[in-house]
This record gives C-alpha cells, sequence and structure tokens, in this order.
C-alpha cells in the first residue's frame, strides 16, 4: 500500500499541470487535496505501535527492492512533509497566480514531494537513495524556477553539485555500509548495530553517510548552498528549505543512529559539526538584513541544533531533537509564507526599508508574532519546549559539555534577535516609499496562521500529539520504547535561567545590533566555503579548457590520430607485457587464390595512400574492403561477408556524398608529417597484426561458441547461430548496440542541420 | 547529376532490393542475413533512390522521416523485450510460438524476429537519416 501512496503523489505530480490548466483558480486547493488526506491518516493512525513493513523485489541482483519501512520517525516526517506539503502548494497558488508557468511550479512541488515522501518512507537504502537523487534534482529545477535570471541559474547549480556530490558519497556509504551489515534493508540494519560498529569498514561508511547527510542538511562548512537557494519563489523557500529537503540529511542521521552512533567517532564528528553549524548559522542569521536569507541562515542554525542532538547519542537528547524538530517545522513553515507575503504585497524583503505593515496586515502580523515568539523560545509555544529539552540535553559537565551549552545559549540569544528582526517589519513607523500593503486572500495567509496557532496548541496541549507522533519518533531513533512527557514547566532547573539569559541577551542583541553587527569585519571571501566553492568551480573550468585545448583540436585527423595512437599504446602495451608469443604457424596452409587475394589487398591499400584524387582513394579503399568480405565468406562467415559488403556500399555511397560537398584538396603535407602519419599507420597496422596472430591461439578456457552452437536450434528455434546470438542469447547486447547507433546517428543528423544555418548566418 | 540510366535501373532495382532485405529479414534466423544486413540492403534502395533522382523524391518514397523510422526500430526493438517481462521471465527472453501453415507443417515465429524487425528499422532510419541530408547539399 506504501508504495501505491507514494507512486500516487508521483501521477498527481505528473497531471499537476493538466489541473492547472483545467481549473487555474482552484488548482492550488485542488492538489492539497491528497498531501492533506496522506497528513491526516497518519495522524489518525499513528498510536499504531508496530512499524508497517512491506516488502516487493525490484531489481534483486542489485540488492534494490521497493522495501518500505514506516515507523514512529517515518510517520512524524510524513506528517511534516505532506502537511506542510498541503499548506504550501495551496499558497503557492494564491502567490504565483496568474504566473505562466504556475502549472509548472506545481508539477515540481509534488515531484519533490513525492520524492521526500518516498525518503523517509524507504525501507532499502538504495531507495532510499534512488528518492534522495530524486529530491536533489526536483529542488534544483525548483531553485532555478526563474531560469531566466543568472543568479537562480547559479544557485541551482550550486545546490546541485553540493548536494549531488555529497549523494555519491552517500551511495559509497550505503555500499559499504551494505558490506559491513550484511544487507541494505534499514528495518534489518537497525538489529544489527553492534556487528556495523565493530567491522573493519565501520568509520569509512560513517565518514562517507555523514558526508551526505551533512551536504542535504547544509551542515558547516557545506551551509552556503541553501542562502543562495533561496532565489526561488518563496513556496518553494518555504517547502524545501524550512521543512523538508535540508531535513532529509537530519532524517538519515535520524534514522541510522541506532546503527552507526553510539560510538566515540559519532559522537566526534555529528556534536561538533552541529555545534559549529548552529553557532555559526545563528551569527550569519543575525548579520543578514534581508528577510529570506535571515531565515535562511536561521535554518542552518537550526538544522545544526538538531544535528548536535542527534550526535549526543542519549534519550533526552532525542526527544529535544524530535521536539525541536516539529517546533522548528512549525514555525519556520509560518514565517517563510509571512515573509513571501509580505515580499507579495510590498515587493520588499529589506528589514531596513520595511515597517509598520502591522496595522495593514493584521492577520499575517499576528501569524509572524506567534511564529517569532516561537523561534525566540519565548513560553507559551513550542519554539520554547523544544529550547528547554535542547538545553536540558546539551547540559554536561565535562568540558566540552560546558562549551556546548554556553554555545547552545549565545545561539538561543542571537536567535532571539533575529526572531526580532523577523517580527519588525509589522511595527514601528512606516518607512517612506514602502508600498502601500493589505492583506491578501485567503491563500496568503491561512497556513501561516494555521502553523503559527499549531505552535501554540502544540506546547500547552502536548500530550496527545507527544503520544500520537513525538514518543514513537523518539522512540525509533532510539531503537528502544522512550516515554516523553512534554510540559511547559519544567522547575527551576539550569535550562529554565539559561532560558531566560539568553532571552534578555537576544533582547539586548536586538537592541544594539546594527553597533554589533558593524563591530565585527566580514571573513575575507577566500577564507569561507563560498570563496572555497567558487575557486573549485573555477578550477574545474580552468582544467576543462586547458583539456580542451590540448585535445579537442577540432579538427578530424587529430581525433583520429589520438585515437588510434591511444588504441596502439593501450591494447598494444597489454599485448607486449601480459601474452607470451607463439611463432606463427600454419603458412604452408595457405592456397594461391587466398595468397592473391591478400596480394591484392595490399596493392589496394597502397593506390588509396598513393591516389592523387579522393574519388580513386575511395575506389581503392573501397577495393581493400570487398576483398575483407571475400575472405569472410571463403571462410565460412556468411553472415560477416554479406554485412560487411553492405557496409562497404554504403560507405562508398555516404563517402562520394561527402567528398562532393569537400573543397579541393591543399595538396601535399609537409615530409615530416608525412613520416609521423606513417609512424601512426605502421604501429596501427602492426597492432592488428599481432592481435590476430595472437587470438589464432587455442584458448585456454572452453570458449561459449560450442554452448551456442549446440543450444541455438533447441532453445531459439534458429540454425543461423550468428543471428541467434544478436537477436536471442545476446539481445541485451545488440539492444544497447542499436541505443548507441541511434544515438549516433541523431547526433550525425543534428550536426548536418547545423551546418547550413551557420553558413546562412555568415 | 541523374542519368537516365540510373534512373531506369533503379525503378527495377528497388521493389528487387526492398523485397530482398525483407528476405534477408525473415530468413535470417536460420540463413545469413538478419535484421542488420536487411536494413542495410533496404537503406541502399533507398539511397540508390536518391542518386538516381533527388533526396526531396527519396524522402517521398520512403513517406515518413527517417528519425521516425529509426525511433519505431528502437521502441520495437525494446517492446519486444517487454514480452518476456509479461510472461513473468527475464527482460528479452524469446517467446516462440508455432503457427499452423496450410500444407500441414508449423511455422516458429517468435519475440527475436519482433527485435528483428526492430533492428532492421533502426538501421534504415540510421543510415538516411545520414543519407538524406547529404545527398540534398
Amino acid at each position: 500500500m506504501v508504495l501505491w501512496v507514494v507512486l500516487a503523489l508521483f501521477a498527481l505530480a505528473g497531471v499537476a499541470g493538466f489541473v492547472h490548466r483545467v481549473a487555474p483558480r482552484q488548482s492550488g486547493w485542488l492538489l492539497a487535496v491528497y498531501p492533506a488526506c496522506i497528513a491526516a491518516y497518519v495522524l489518525a493512525t499513528a498510536s499504531d505501535a508496530m512499524p508497517l513493513r512491506e516488502y516487493r523485489e525490484w531489481m534483486p541482483a542489485l540488492g534494490l527492492n521497493l522495501s518500505f519501512f514506516v515507523d514512529g520517525l517515518s510517520r512524524l516526517f510524513v506528517l511534516l512533509v505532506c502537511g506542510i506539503g498541503a499548506v504550501v502548494v495551496v499558497y503557492a497558488g494564491a502567490y504565483l497566480s496568474g504566473h505562466p508557468h504556475l502549472g509548472r511550479l506545481y508539477v515540481l512541488l509534488l515531484l519533490f514531494m513525492a520524492s521526500m515522501l518516498g525518503i523517509v518512507v524507504s525501507d532499502n537504502l538504495l531507495l532510499l537513495f534512488v528518492f534522495w537523487e530524486l529530491t536533489s534534482i526536483s529542488s534544483y529545477l525548483l531553485i532555478g524556477f526563474n531560469h531566466d535570471r543568472a543568479e537562480s541559474r547559479a544557485a541551482a547549480l550550486q545546490a546541485l553539485l553540493v548536494t549531488g556530490g555529497g549523494g555519491l558519497a552517500l551511495l559509497a556509504g550505503i555500499l559499504l555500509l551494505g558490506i559491513a551489515g550484511g544487507s541494505l534493508e534499514i528495518s534489518t540494519l537497525l538489529t544489527r548495530g553492534a556487528e556495523v560498529r565493530a567491522h573493519p569498514l565501520y568509520p569509512a561508511a560513517l565518514t562517507l553517510v555523514l558526508v551526505g547527510a551533512f551536504t542535504k542538511s547544509a551542515q558547516v562548512p557545506f551551509h552556503f548552498w541553501l542562502p543562495g537557494a533561496m532565489a526561488a519563489p518563496t513556496p518553494v523557500s518555504a517547502y524545501l528549505h524550512s521543512s523538508t529537503m535540508v531535513k532529509a540529511g537530519v532524517f538519515l542521521l535520524a534514522r541510522l543512529a541506532p546503527v552507526l552512533g553510539g560510538t566515540v567517532g559519532w559522537l566526534a564528528a555529528v556534536t561538533s559539526v552541529g555545534a559549529v553549524t548552529m553557532l555559526a548559522g545563528a551569527w550569519l542569521a543575525f548579520r543578514s538584513r534581508e528577510l529570506k536569507r535571515l531565515l535562511a541562515y536561521s535554518t542552518v542554525s537550526a538544522l545544526g541544533v538538531m544535528t548536535l542532538l542527534l550526535g549526543l547519542d542519549s534519550q533526552p537528547a532525542a526527544v529535544a531533537a524530535v521536539v525541536f524538530l516539529l517546533a522548528h517545522a512549525l514555525y519556520k513553515g509560518a514565517l517563510f509564507l509571512v515573509v513571501g507575503t509580505v515580499d507579495h504585497e510590498t515587493g520588499e524583503r529589506d528589514i531596513r526599508r520595511l515597517g509598520g505593515l502591522g496595522r495593514a496586515m493584521p492577520i499575517t502580523a499576528a501569524a509572524a508574532v506567534l511564529a517569532a515568539l516561537s523561534m525566540a523560545g519565548v513560553p507559551p509555544l513550542v519554539g520554547f519546549v523544544g529550547k528547554e529539552l535542547a538545553l536540558e540535553a546539551v547540559r554536561g559537565t565535562t568540558m566540552a559539555g560546558l562549551v556546548v551549552f554556553a554555545m547552545v545559549v549565545l545561539t538561543g540569544a542571537l536567535l532571539v534577535a533575529a526572531a526580532g528582526m523577523v517580527a519588525s517589519p509589522f511595527f514601528g513607523p512606516r518607512p517612506a516609499g514602502l508600498r502601500a500593503a493589505h492583506e491578501g486572500p485567503p491563500a496568503l495567509w491561512i497556513g501561516a496562521l494555521l502553523l503559527a496557532i499549531l505552535g501554540v496548541i502544540t506546547a500547552l496541549f502536548p500530550k496527545w500529539i507527544t503520544t500520537t507522533m513525538l514518543a514513537g519518533a523518539a522512540s525509533a531513533v532510539r531503537g528502544e520504547a522512550v516515554v516523553v512527557s512534554l510540559s511547559l514547566w519544567h522547575g527551576w532547573t539550569l535550562a529554565l535561567f539559561a532560558s531566560v539569559a539568553a532571552l534578555f541577551a537576544g533582547v539586548a542583541l536586538f537592541h544594539w545590533r546594527d553597533l554589533v553587527r558593524e563591530s565585527w569585519g566580514r571573513l575575507p571571501a577566500a577564507a569561507t566555503p563560498t570563496g572555497w566553492y567558487a575557486a573549485a568551480l573555477a578550477m574545474l573550468t580552468r582544467v576543462a579548457a586547458l583539456q580542451t585545448r590540448l585535445l579537442q583540436s577540432g579538427l578530424l585527423r587529430y581525433y583520429m590520430m589520438l585515437t588510434i595512437a591511444m588504441t596502439v599504446a593501450l591494447v598494444g602495451g597489454t599485448l607486449v607485457l601480459r601474452h607470451d608469443w607463439l611463432p606463427p604457424g600454419g603458412w604452408r596452409d595457405m592456397r594461391v587464390h587466398e595468397a592473391g587475394l591478400a596480394l591484392l589487398m595490399v596493392l589496394a591499400a597502397i593506390g588509396a595512400v598513393q591516389a592523387k584524387s579522393r574519388f580513386a582513394a575511395v575506389a581503392a579503399l573501397g577495393a581493400v574492403g570487398y576483398s575483407i568480405a571475400l575472405i569472410f565468406a571463403m571462410f565460412g562467415a556468411l553472415d560477416l561477408a554479406l554485412t560487411q559488403l553492405l557496409v562497404e556500399t554504403l560507405t562508398v555511397i555516404l563517402l562520394v556524398l561527402v567528398l562532393y560537398n569537400l573543397p579541393a584538396g591543399r595538396g601535399k603535407p609537409r615530409p615530416r608529417i608525412r613520416w609521423r602519419d606513417l609512424g601512426i599507420a605502421t604501429s596501427a597496422g602492426a597492432l592488428m597484426t599481432a592481435l590476430v596472430l595472437a587470438t589464432g591461439r587455442p584458448a585456454a578456457q572452453d570458449p561459449i561458441s560450442g554452448y551456442f552452437i549446440e543450444r541455438s536450434l533447441p532453445d531459439a528455434h534458429g540454425r543461423n547461430v550468428v543471428n541467434v546470438i544478436l537477436v536471442d542469447f545476446r539481445a541485451i547486447d545488440t539492444l544497447g548496440e542499436i541505443s548507441v547507433l541511434g544515438i549516433a546517428a541523431v547526433g550525425v543528423y543534428a550536426l548536418l542541420r547545423l551546418r547550413p544555418r551557420a553558413e546562412a548566418k555568415s | 547529376m541523374t542519368s537516365l540510366i540510373l534512373r531506369t535501373a533503379s525503378g527495377v532495382l528497388q521493389p528487387v532490393l526492398l523485397l530482398y532485405s525483407i528476405f534477408l529479414l525473415v530468413a535470417g534466423h536460420n540463413g545469413p542475413g538478419g535484421g542488420f544486413a536487411g536494413g542495410l540492403v533496404a537503406a541502399s534502395a533507398f539511397a540508390l533512390h536518391a542518386l538516381a533522382h533527388d533526396a526531396r523524391s527519396a524522402r517521398r518514397a520512403l513517406g515518413v522521416h527517417p528519425r521516425t523510422v529509426l525511433a519505431v526500430g528502437l521502441l520495437v526493438a525494446a517492446l519486444s523485450g517487454i514480452w518476456g517481462l509479461l510472461a513473468g521471465r527475464a527482460f528479452l527472453t524469446g517467446l516462440w510460438t508455432e503457427l499452423p501453415l496450410p500444407g500441414g507443417g508449423y511455422l516458429p515465429i517468435g519475440t527475436p524476429l519482433l527485435f528483428d524487425a526492430g533492428v532492421y528499422l533502426l538501421v534504415l532510419g540510421m543510415v538516411l537519416l545520414i543519407v538524406f541530408p547529404l545527398a540534398e547539399e
């Protein structure tokens, strides 16, 4: 059933453009129905304690199966992916209302949603990887939605390169994990954690999987692609970068924590990366003045918090991570939608030029304030609960524990200030020159309001969501039953004091924000990961240019020369090194007419080289080809002879047609070039001779030809073994070859079509 | 560059070549021939037409664009493999059935023939896709 649910979402993506064309006004609401149903279903059935499993073979030889595993963690993510997805689809309909490519956006959004859904319900790791890559590709298309802007294209490419590169690392990690655990099914691996961790491949597998997760979840030093990805339209940003895509990495960490976690390596790598990301993201968010950028960096920070918590690998940390995940999805989704609405109404995203919007847009303002309070971690909102739990979880007695605790408090303070900045457009005086704004249609504010109010409800009445969703998710992360009880009041704990301190420090930071910002200089570009990315990309281009200059002269004769020389070097080298030579024998068996034919071929070849005109050369080459066909026929290879004859005929026709259009030759080349060509030609001829002599020897193993000859008639109803091999025994090879032929023909055709147009231009 | 002799001869040769190409395709399973050779013969029939008359006339004789022939050929070859999948066997497994003939004999017919027909069409389309534009210059 899980398979069909996922496939139906892909199918919905397929027809989304059509739905939009039929009902352009209601399309957003219509398309949101199915994801909303999935979310509702998950909520309704969430109390089932048993994980759902489903198994179908797909490509068992590769270990790739259509197997699904839906436990508490999956359910929480399905709820987020489909619930917030439905909200975003509705919002997108209003936000881009009348946009000529809104239909395309729906297609991409739903495609992305389906891929994300696939990730979180996959049992098979390779299947998960397939969906993982699908999210990379669909997010590439989403980020580059405004493809007429160079900035969008660059951001899309950057996101694709970073997450795609991480994806490759992940694939390698998955394969190593499969070797270490003896299975690619997550549900099986979950029971073999100790075995995997003791395996010699564990460090490599861990590193590779972490690289995959960190790139996807924008952890330092891969965080830079996420703010760049804000070039996408706001609904896309809200969806990809608050609640889903970037959480895929966190999901993977949570999913594999019982398998890979608990070691010193895991603890050190995951917590340190998470802590640094958390603080760096918060600082960069605080420094930003552009609303979407600010939210993007605060997302980076939140992802850092979750990574840090998952790295700690303790029960309170797992609970905190799950609660924080939900809290963040709720408030960040709402804030992105609010920022989009502000942008939609005023055309402005710079907080210095925004203000006083609260009166004009009261509902949006209310949603913004609620969500910002949650982000700041003020009671009674779910963000507060999440922050308390996080502080409680990282509180340690060791030196490292104290440092991390201080970092969390500092991050909290910076995020309080950032939350104040997000809410500031609704307060204060109206800056001059700001467009008159007003509240948009319901679709523009209902989503944000809904998510913001859910943030309050979850905090005030946590029992229901805790028992249905969060407990199951935390248990899945820990691999054991975890009891979760959330409350706003934990007593006079250290976490509460730290929380209050962060709040005051944050208010102070907000008040003196310009002063603090100005007093810290910017890092030089070369020292930031963005700079490294740019340098790496530039280097790649330079290497490509250099290589092109060296190899791609654009002259056919040089390509031929290079290809032949390389073949001679590689094949000839292998032949010399690996082959033990026997003196060739069997000269006496040669008959007179065979010798005559060989002589004819040699003479024709010499004639082709010496010919004055191209036509004469072609004719001479044709003579060589027909002689070869005759030799094939003499030795009983009738099929080869037939094909050779036909190919030879068509080659001559083609050459004649081509030569007809060629300009006259430029006379004989210089002697030095003639000698070089002679050397290459002779070595190629020598190689072919050596190969023929080498293959003439009896093989060490039984050749397969005997089997083919024997089975041809009974198994394949054919007496022509060559043909039976081509169309039956080795049909898949033939299919590959004819595909290549077709592609090559299309390439040639494109070149031929290109030429007259280029001539017409010049 | 058309000559009367070539035009006259091509009128006679073309049907013969096309028939022969079909013969090669069908007989290829038991004797020399096959889809590849058949496709080449068929292509040379149209190439001959293009040389004897002109490419435009040859295109008219073919009726459809060579790239369509090419695509249909690839599709037919791939679809012949689906047959095996539908029967619960591996992709491209050859499936055979015996057609009763009026004389009392049986003609074995199977998906490899369909596959070979795909190869035939692809080769025909491929060659003409290149020959026609060149002949139009």
